[in-house]
This record gives structure tokens, sequence and C-alpha cells, in this order.
């Protein structure tokens, strides 16, 4: 298996002694979906902006594909953002006066492609994530989770060799965070590697690896192989 | 299965017993595959023993349970309509595991955040498996409601031990 992103001994402290990371090591496989839990403040946020170059560690070290990342000059942190990495955020980061499809092709374009090409590109994701039919509309006429899945869609654009997604479910009910769930499956299913920090269990639980963080630590890993007895109707009072 | 459940199935009309069964294999989807007949018909018989049914052979003659016509009787109907008006709620039994932390940590037989920690996981395969069948059912399917209101269920429970996991390691760490 290849690791795809790895962090070792990685930090960030800020004035005044606080440690919101403080000596994380992680090792994300090709493919993987991985789950970072924990209370608000517990660091999970500021990790997965360390890992996509949102923000500078204080120290230890980050590879992509077995580049070092975290040392990289403005401008090549900039290009990797473009390219390297997809982000999702809790509150969608949509451009509200672009339309959908000319959200999903800002990456493509900003990282240098045809209009046409980037153009081509947009609709094929925006029909990957089920919203083909609502290209043309502005963030504004659409729900909640159909923009959520719109950003997923332009974190997609560049091919990214790791999509970070920040709470992708925060700000969502039950029925979008399930479809919101169900296109990270697709994705996991396409091969496309995922780390997620969330502190809703829902995700967690769709996880091929859990890690659970506490003041700026990794505490605890968890993989959930293997089923329970595999009787959905033991989850309610069917069977005795 | 409940007899009240069974009964008031049948309370819109008298209905056949297969009539009966796919009405609650629609109504729990997944939830119900491990349901089989002959823990409908077992309940089906008690009930029609207690005078709260009646079975009918249908006419065909056939003796068989699903072949039945099965209606309720005055005293049946007045079961259901209790039953309907009931606030009776399923209790979690919160108590049996709190109770095992405490007893495990007194007695030294087990570190309680371990235990916390497996109870999780069975709990996050549980949330996994049921979340995996909402996911398969079709929009507004009355058993994806059902399986919403299991995986609300067990975040709660999940966010309960989370609760205990803080308590117990700052009990441990003030031992």
């Amino acid at each position: 298996m290849t690791v795809v992103l790895s962090a070792r001994d990685l930090r960030r402290h800020y004035g005044g002694g606080e440690r919101a990371v403080d000596g994380v090591d992680l090792d994300v496989m090709a493919g993987e979906t991985v789950a970072v839990m924990g209370p608000s403040g517990c660091g999970k946020s500021t990790l997965l902006h360390l890992l996509g170059g949102l923000d500078r560690p204080s120290g230890g070290r980050i590879e992509l594909h077995g580049r070092r990342i975290d040392n990289l000059g403005e401008k090549a942190l900039a290009r990797l953002r473009r390219t390297g990495i997809g982000f999702v955020f809790q509150s969608f980061h949509l451009l509200d006066e672009l339309t959908a499809v000319e959200n999903v092709e800002m990456p493509a374009l900003l990282a240098g492609r045809s209009p046409r090409a980037a153009r081509r590109r947009a609709t094929e994701l925006l029909d990957r994530v089920g919203l083909a039919g609502r290209a043309g509309a502005l963030p504004s006429q659409l729900s909640g989770g159909q923009r959520q899945r719109v950003a997923v869609a332009r974190a997609l654009s560049n091919e990214p060799a790791v999509v970070l997604a920040d709470e992708p479910t925060g700000n969502l009910d039950s029925a979008a965070t399930l479809d919101v769930l169900r296109l990270f499956g697709s994705l996991h299913e396409a091969g496309q590697t995922l780390v997620i920090v969330t502190h809703d269990a829902r995700i967690a639980a769709t996880a091929d690896r859990l890690l659970s963080m506490r003041d700026g630590v990794l505490i605890d890993e968890t993989r959930l192989t293997g089923g329970t007895s595999g009787r959905l109707g033991s989850l309610v009072r069917l069977e005795d | 299965m409940q007899q009240e459940v069974v009964l008031a199935m049948l309370a819109k009309e008298p209905s056949h017993g297969y009539e009966l069964r796919a009405r609650l294999r629609d109504a729990l989807g997944p939830l119900g595959e491990a349901m089989n007949a002959g823990q409908v018909y077992v309940t089906l018989t008690r009930l029609e023993r207690a005078g709260l049914l009646t079975a009918e052979r249908s006419a065909d003659g056939a003796d068989r349970a699903d072949r039945k016509v099965y209606a309720l009787t005055p005293d049946g109907q007045q079961r259901v309509a209790a039953w309907i008006a009931e606030t009776s709620w399923p209790k979690p039994d919160l108590a049996e595991f709190h109770l095992k932390l405490i007893a495990a940590a007194a007695a030294g037989l087990a570190d309680p955040l371990a235990i916390v920690d497996t109870q999780r996981r069975e709990l996050l395969r549980r949330l996994r498996d049921a979340q995996r069948a909402a996911m398969a059912e079709p929009e507004h399917s009355a058993a994806a409601l059902l399986l919403e209101g299991v995986v609300l269920r067990l975040q709660a429970d999940l966010r309960w031990l989370e609760a205990c996991e803080r308590t117990w390691t700052h009990r441990r760490s003030g031992s």
C-alpha cells in the first residue's frame, strides 16, 4: 500500500503556550477514508489545515506522495493547494455570485486549463455528484446538501491526491447528511483518498479508520472491520 | 413479535396472513428481514386463543396459515385502541452499563476506559450497519424513517459514552 499523506511529530503552537497540535504522527494510505474525531477545541481542524497547507506548522514534517510540503514557499504551496489537495468545508465556501458549474470549474481555470476543458470537467463532476440538472443554479437556489455536493465536486476538480474535509455535515440535516455520506462512499469506491475531521459519529462509522484526538494529540485508532451479527433486526426490539 | 403490533396491523381490514406479513415487511424494510413467518403465526394463534381475533379459512379451503383471513373481534379492537393511547416507550438499559463500569473499577476487574472503548466500537459498528441500510433505502420509504430513529439513538448512546470516558479519565487521573 502506498502512503499518500504523512505527518511526523507535527506541531502547531501558538503564543501563550497553547498547543493546538502537539506531536501528531499520521500515515494516510492510498484509497483510504480516515476520520479524525474529537470534541471542539481538540485541534482537529488545525491538524487538517496543516495537512492541507492552509496553516504552517511550528514543527515536524508533512509529506505528500513522499515529497515534503511543510517547507514549501508561498507560491509552491498555493499551487499545491490548487492541484494536489481538495478541500471541503462545513460552510461550503462557494462563491455566491457564481453558478454551480462556475464554482466547480474555478480550480481548473486557476490551474491553467482551457475554459472549454474546465467546463467539460465541471459538467462531468456535477453529474457525478447528482447535480447535472442544477449546473446553472446559484448557491442561494440550492439546499444545504446540494451546496455541499457542489463543494465536493469543486474539490475534485484537479484530481487531487487527497480530499480534506472539515465537518462536511456540520450544517446539514439527516437527509442531506445521508446524501453526503453516500457521495463520500462513492468517492471511496472510486479510490479517492479522504481525510475527514468531524464530531459526527455518522461519518466516523463509515470510515475505514477512525482516529480520536484530544488536546492536540491522537490518542486512539479504531478499525471498524467486521460486522455486527449481521442481523439488522437486532437493532430494534423485533428479536428478543 | 409483540401481540398488539400484530393486532394493530389488522385493524384496517380483515386480511390474509400473507397480506399482514407484506405490510410488516414494507414498514420495517431490512430491519424486518430476520422476522420469520413462524413468529407472526405463533402470535396470531395466541391472539385467536385469547379471543382477540378470528381466523377464517379462505374459500379454497386450504388450511395454510397465510391463506386464512384474520379479523379483529370487538375485544381485539378495544385492545388496539388502548395500545394506541398508551405512552409506553422503550427504556435503554443504561444502568446496567453504568454499574458495569463502577463494579469493574471497584474490584479491579477491568479498566473502565477499556470497557468504554470496546463498547464504542460495537456501537459504531451498529451505526455503520444502520447507516448503510438507510443509504440503500429509496427516498421516503417507511423503513428509512425507522432507520433514522435507530441512527439517532445510537448517536445519543455514543455521546453518553463520551461523557463516560471524560468522567472516568478524570477519576483515574484524580485517584
